[in-house]
């Protein structure tokens, strides 16, 4: 029988068996227990098993059809380092998603300071630059599709001020078809970071501003000392949720260019898909899927650790 | 932040421009929607005859309101089970302090990490082997276990903040724990679950790559699958698809402007998790 710990050496020691307290303290929860089953059956079911399934099927030469298969140890992996649609698709992944997280965070944080001042529209403006996060990605990209084609709306306009030397085929130029992916997400999330850096920025006290202000700190160096500083838990989500989401990426491509002009905007997921479905090869596909699960795990723990060190500091 | 300056008009008119880039292209959208296939004028100039015809046309040849009534039920029927079973589940995981309780907790955390590409493949087998592929509710039981370890993180994080004291005053007047749960933790749950449902509403309603796996070949579709065939199948006839775009963004967009506060709070709500 264990002795529970005395903090008062002077007394007279009366052990507490253990046992005797812990059951006090076991009988208002542990009868809880069962409210887990149902979440974990779903969880189990949906998400733990076919992920483990996955990694095993990784490393053999199913086809997603033949019940016959074999095991081909690291063979998928070894062809992927040698298939230039995968490095390449892998390549543009990691581009995408930091160009997205790089550009959305940023813009996202000038529209939250600008919805955040004394402006009379900053509260129509607040629901107005949100609501294209709520629309279905694959509508905005569809509509983007249109707007970048040789005839579109972005080309007329460019064409109206003049600027004709600019006109382009958007989506069907291998230079600015990954660009145009970059540009048409941030067109739809801007305003998703922005709401989550407006919270962030309304933590703000207004007393400690007029407090920096009074000891003369100009708006710059007042948003570097004071507002960057608590603005880090708003930053922290932004990045994870932008760059998670950035690496990721399949409506847009899918719905945008298909992956074109030629492999030009491949990424991990598009090749994903048409492996699986389009070309039959499942174990090869689930590897890529293998590929893009360790990417999204090392991106979001290094920003984790790197944020969470951030954050201890600011404070 | 309180007085209105020059330098807050100029601001004024830096974010009325940046207003200006979101609207343009819901501009052309619906400028194209409401004009004839016969109209080649350029995109930008408004359409002198507007007409509701490619709407008519859109909703009948598009299939839209079986699409409509998919994306409803499947939404509806997915959020409220992971509510459900999500909120259920953070109890025991916000309140028993075992190591079997974290362990646990974690393991449903990893579920953050793993994209569902990597599931949704051997998933797509397994749906097939219970002969659920084509159905809605292949993809039903997909999102409720699949967004089970966002809305337990959601929910976990909000009890391990709120106080014990009811629960063990409504213990002690002799409520059952699931009376307990029931009468007393839920109603304290209602922000973080505005918050839940918002987001899972949004995730749900707006995937695409699920059901564009599991409901490819059969006459079910949901909305965003829906429009991925229209488009498919009218390619470059822009003002029917425009049409089309624009019905499956009205019930969206009046919901959010109906609820715009809460949303954009629940949005913003994961700041506080």
């Amino acid at each position: 029988m264990m002795i529970a710990p005395t903090d008062q050496p002077g007394k007279p020691v009366v052990p507490v068996p253990v046992s005797a307290r812990a059951p006090v303290r076991r009988s208002r929860t542990a009868s809880t227990g069962w409210f887990l089953l149902p979440a974990m059956l779903l969880f189990v079911f949906v998400v733990l098993v076919p992920s483990a399934r996955g990694v095993y099927y990784a490393f053999t030469d199913w086809d997603g059809l033949d019940p016959d298969f074999s095991f081909v140890g690291l063979d998928n992996f070894t062809d992927l380092t040698r298939d230039d649609d995968a490095v390449q698709a892998i390549w543009h992944t990691l581009l995408i998603a930091l160009a997205i997280t790089v550009i959305q965070n940023l813009i996202g944080l000038l529209l939250a300071l600008g919805v955040n001042s004394a402006i009379k529209s900053r509260n129509l403006l607040r629901v107005f630059l949100f609501a294209p996060a709520v629309i279905t990605q694959i509508v905005t990209a569809y509509l983007w599709r249109n707007l970048l084609g040789p005839d579109g709306a972005v080309n007329g306009l460019l064409g109206g001020v003049g600027l004709e030397s600019w006109q382009q085929n958007w989506l069907g130029d291998p230079d600015t078809a990954l660009w145009s992916v970059v540009g048409v997400t941030v067109w739809q999330y801007a305003g998703y970071s922005m709401v989550i850096f407006l919270a962030g920025l309304q933590s703000v006290p207004a007393e400690i501003h007029e407090a920096a202000a009074i000891d003369g700190a100009g708006p710059v160096r007042r948003f570097w000392s004071v507002t960057r500083p608590l603005l880090t838990p708003a930053l922290t989500i932004n990045l994870m949720l932008s760059s998670i989401g950035g690496l990721k990426l399949f409506d847009q491509v899918y719905a945008l260019t298909g992956g074109g002009p030629g492999h030009a905007t491949d990424t991990l997921s598009t090749l994903i898909y048409k492996d699986a479905f389009t070309l039959g090869e499942f174990g090869y596909s689930i590897a890529l899927a293998v590929v893009l699960t360790l990417v999204v795990a090392v991106v979001s723990t290094g920003q984790y650790f790197m944020l969470a060190r951030n954050e201890k500091a600011a404070s | 932040m309180s007085r209105y300056r020059p330098r807050t008009l100029a601001l004024e008119l830096v974010m009325a421009a940046a207003a200006l880039v979101v609207a343009f292209p819901v501009y052309i959208l619906v400028n194209l929607a409401v004009r004839a296939p016969s109209d080649t004028s350029s995109p930008i100039r408004p359409t002198t005859s507007p007409t509701f015809d490619n709407f008519s046309q859109a909703w009948r040849q598009g299939a839209l309101g079986g699409a409509l009534a998919n994306s409803l039920l499947v939404t509806t029927v997915s959020v409220v089970v992971v509510l459900a079973v999500s909120a259920l589940a953070a109890y025991p995981l916000a309140r028993i302090t075992t190591r079997w309780s974290r362990a646990t907790y974690l393991l449903i955390m990893l579920g953050l990490v793993l994209p569902f590409q990597l599931a949704s493949l051997p998933l797509y087998h397994t749906m097939r082997d219970l002969q659920l592929l084509g159905s809605p509710w292949a993809l039903i039981l997909f999102h409720c276990g699949l967004q089970v370890p966002f809305t337990v993180f959601l929910y976990t994080g909000f009890l391990r903040a709120m106080p014990r004291d009811f629960e063990d005053a409504a213990r002690i007047d002799g409520c059952t724990p699931l009376q307990g749960f029931r009468h007393v933790v839920l109603p304290m749950l209602r922000p973080i679950t505005v918050t839940a449902l918002v987001l899972n509403t949004v995730a749900v309603w707006n995937d695409f790559f699920t059901p564009l796996l599991y409901l490819s070949g059969s006459a079910q579709q949901t909305m965003p699958v829906a429009i991925a065939g229209f488009v498919g199948q009218y390619v470059t006839d822009w003002n029917l698809i425009f049409a089309a775009l624009v019905i499956s963004i009205v019930p969206v967009l009046a919901v959010y402007l109906a609820l715009q506060r809460s949303i954009i709070n629940g949005f913003a709500g994961g700041l506080r998790g």
